[in-house]
């Protein structure tokens, strides 16, 4: 049993309380500390994705054994998808870590930042690392509460209206949540994710488990921002503070709301053709609509916010139309290719909409303000935020070389040679009006003769905010690699592969 | 099937709750209501016909238990209903003292 | 804010140490009879609430009870972790490992490391709660002043 998967979720543990503690003691100690603790974590996350390969790790937590080949205790699962989550977790958590140094500066309180910090992370790694319906709740719960405490850290009148919202919502979401694990532990008095799959073999209730979807769908869905369910994004996102966006946005709403959805989907239940084209056209209309309420929006946050419901619009809908595919039981690869091109617009969007926010942050800054209508000019007075929000929003429209062209053209060819022309055409419209909306953006930022009397004293924002930026940017053109077939194999052919075939999911969990 | 109902009755009282109360503290309340019967409804899944609370003692080697493992849930889940539910009040104190009322109606800065 | 009348503080002096002394009855038995570390941790916090409220802010310091109770309760989770994470350098790379060695059923001491675990969530439940209603009661008086 690999020993590197429970310190995936310890050490960030440990280290909210250490944070606390030591805070306390030695003055500047928390900030600097917490980056190397994520630099840590990236290393271990990078070592078991090169590790892992096409198999999968499990860890049983305590020693139980199974016994009669039923397994007891908790698992903990490690495979390809996991490891790609893990890499874009520690990634974007570092580098938000870094900018924070100097961002936080202008908050009190830091300690109770960094603590919070770390339990998100934690609650985020142990969702992905989990292989139990039961351990998802637990851990999705801690990061949630961290989420909700540090959307209203800088306590102001919009964040505490913000963060009220978003945990009337939240609430309600978990409750469902809640449902649904009994309504499946009633039926097959297991909670192992491999064993249930294991259970439906022997007898499948088709209407008792499409309700049992649905509950699932709802609560999960409302966590990763789906169209109906997207009421406290815009509002959340543009009160918390700019490295939390950034994390929120880029990370948490695909570690505990897609990668959950996609997971339970594909390795739990038995998918039918209703709920899967369900699934698409709720993508569908998350992509369409995201991204029409995000044109006419002035506030900078607020657009970039509504813009991330359509880009994960976009990855509901590849994962759904390999649904429709897998369902009806034709084209293997034509669905294996919408899949993978849904989970390298994960990768991408992680990275660019990381970006994005980290420069409205340094823009917010400097500034003071986030109306689209008071900046203006500033391409000449912050070269290093201009020429990186320049590559991530070219990357966030889909223009070549950069890496959003990439994913979006596999998902548009998956979705044509599957013959759904219409979420093809769908697809080609929403990538144009996101390039306008990201055009708006640049002029009105950056490249806008602004009002002169206040834009005097504005320069170049410090050391460790510049270095996320540049390494974010360098990350939006290297990812664009991923796309030729060698390093595809590398990464993203595992993934896939375990999520089309059940079967080995359960053979390597069931048979050790 | 009495007891079922039961629940249903209470999450849908939890629910009426959360959505037509103006005020902040009741909207809190009626949603530590709704999670309540969520628990009542896992610790109902879990009875055996004729079984005793899952205690093991050295006296009776052949007693049939009730199945302990939704209790267990259920206490982890009363835990963090706890630490939602604290999280919701030292908001809802704190949006008091910013905009002076605790009627939703007037808490309306953000829109669009 | 002001404390409360005579007889309540008298009879908080009493029964103050009662409840505490029940909590820790239910935390350290808490493999034998039902309860155990969070049940037992919210009794004893409720003994600590009791003494704020019957004793009021004039009287007791509440920023240095804050503090203690901070520094309580993160060293109480860092033992927590600690133990569990004992298996793995043990050799045996097991998380949460049932490492002592455990008695027969029904002793007071058996079952292994569960005891200890129910000591430490103990302490850590009881800081926390504290600490939530320190937390409320700190702020609503920095705002009236």
């Amino acid at each position: 049993m690999n020993p590197v998967i429970p310190i995936l979720v310890i050490v960030p543990l440990a280290g909210a309380f250490l944070m606390m503690l030591l805070g306390r003691l030695i003055r500047d100690l928390p900030k600097y500390f917490t980056s190397v603790i994520m630099l840590f974590l990236v290393i271990a996350s990078f070592y078991s994705l090169i590790n892992i390969g096409p198999g999968i790790s499990v860890y049983k937590t305590g020693g139980w054994e199974p016994i009669n080949k039923i397994p007891i205790g908790i698992y903990m699962v490690l495979d390809g998808y996991s490891a790609i989550m893990l890499c874009i977790i520690s990634t974007i958590g570092f580098l938000s870590a870094v900018y924070s140094i100097s961002f936080i500066k202008r908050y009190t309180g830091e300690n109770y930042y960094y603590a919070l910090f770390f339990l998100m992370v934690a609650g985020m790694n142990g969702v992905v690392l989990s292989g139990d319906l039961f351990n998802i709740y637990v851990f999705l719960e801690i990061s949630v509460i961290a989420s909700y405490a540090l959307v209203a850290f800088g306590v102001g009148k919009s964040e505490l209206e913000a963060s009220f919202k978003y945990q009337v919502l939240g609430s309600i979401a978990s409750f469902l949540i809640l449902f649904g694990i009994g309504l499946i532990y009633w039926k097959t008095k297991t909670l192992n994710i491999a064993d249930i799959r294991e259970v439906f073999k022997n007898g499948y209730d088709n209407t008792y488990y499409v309700f049992v979807q649905l509950l699932i769908l709802s609560g999960f869905g409302l966590k990763a921002a789906i169209m109906p369910f997207h009421a406290w994004l815009p509002d959340a996102h543009s009160s918390a503070p700019s490295p939390i966006s950034a994390m929120l946005s880029g990370v948490f709403i695909k570690a505990v709301g897609i990668y959950v959805i996609i997971r339970l989907f594909f390795n739990m239940f038995v998918i039918s053709e209703e709920v899967a084209l369900l699934i698409t056209s709720l993508g569908a209309l998350s992509m369409v609509l995201g991204v029409f309420l995000a044109v006419g929006q002035w506030d900078i946050k607020r657009l970039l916010a509504y813009s991330s419901i359509s880009q994960m619009g976009y990855v509901i809908l590849s994962a759904g139309a390999g649904m429709i595919l897998i369902s009806r039981g034709e084209k293997p690869e034509v669905a294996a290719l919408a899949i993978t091109g849904g989970l390298f617009h994960l990768i991408n969007h992680a990275a660019f909409k990381g970006l994005l926010f980290l420069n409205a942050g340094a823009i917010e800054y400097r500034l003071g303000t986030r109306n689209l209508k008071e900046m203006g000019g500033l391409s000449e007075k912050m070269p290093i935020t201009s020429a990186t929000s320049f590559i991530a929003s070219m990357s966030i429209s889909g223009i070549p070389p950069f890496n959003g062209f990439f994913s979006k053209l596999i998902i548009i060819v998956a979705c044509v040679r599957a013959r759904f022309y219409l979420l093809a055409i769908l697809a080609v419209i929403v990538s144009i009006v996101t390039l306008a909306t990201f055009l708006k953006l640049q002029r009105y930022a950056f490249y806008n003769k602004g009002s002169d009397n206040e834009s005097h004293s504005v320069k170049e924002v410090d050391g460790p905010m510049v270095f996320s930026m540049i390494t974010l940017g360098i990350l939006c053109i290297l990812l664009g690699l991923l796309a030729f077939p060698s390093f595809r194999e590398l990464v993203l052919k595992p993934a896939v592969d375990i999520l089309m075939n059940a079967d080995i999911y359960i053979v390597k969990i069931i048979g050790m | 099937m009495i007891t079922y109902l039961m629940c249903f009755i209470l999450f849908l009282t939890g629910l009426y709750g959360v959505i037509t109360r103006r005020n902040l503290l009741k909207i809190a309340i009626s949603l530590s209501i709704m999670e309540v019967s969520a628990f009542l409804f896992f610790t109902l899944i879990g009875y055996v016909e004729g079984g005793k609370a899952p205690i093991v003692s050295p006296a009776e080697p052949n007693q049939v238990y009730v199945d302990p493992l939704p209790q267990a849930m259920v206490l982890t889940a009363i835990v963090i209903g706890l630490a939602t539910t604290s999280l919701l009040l030292a908001i809802i104190i704190r949006i008091y003292g910013k905009y002076g009322t605790f009627d939703i109606r007037e808490i309306k800065n953000l829109k669009g | 804010m002001k404390g409360m009348t005579v007889i309540v503080k008298k009879t908080t002096q009493i029964l103050a140490g009662m409840i505490f002394l029940y909590g820790t009855y239910v935390v350290i038995h808490g493999h034998l009879t039902p309860g155990g570390g969070f049940a037992g941790g919210v009794i004893m916090a409720g003994a600590f609430i009791l003494i704020t409220l019957a004793y009021g802010s004039d009287f007791l310091n509440l920023k240095s009870k804050e503090a203690g109770s901070t520094a309580t309760e993160n060293i109480s989770i860092l033992m927590v972790i600690l133990l569990s994470v004992v298996g793995l350098f043990l050799g045996t790379k097991i998380f949460f490992l049932n490492f002592l060695p455990k008695g027969t059923v029904g002793e007071l001491i058996s079952a292994g490391t569960l005891p200890l675990y129910n000591i430490f969530v103990g302490i850590e439940v009881t800081s926390s709660i504290f600490i939530i209603f320190l937390a409320l009661v700190i702020y609503k008086e920095e705002e009236l002043t």
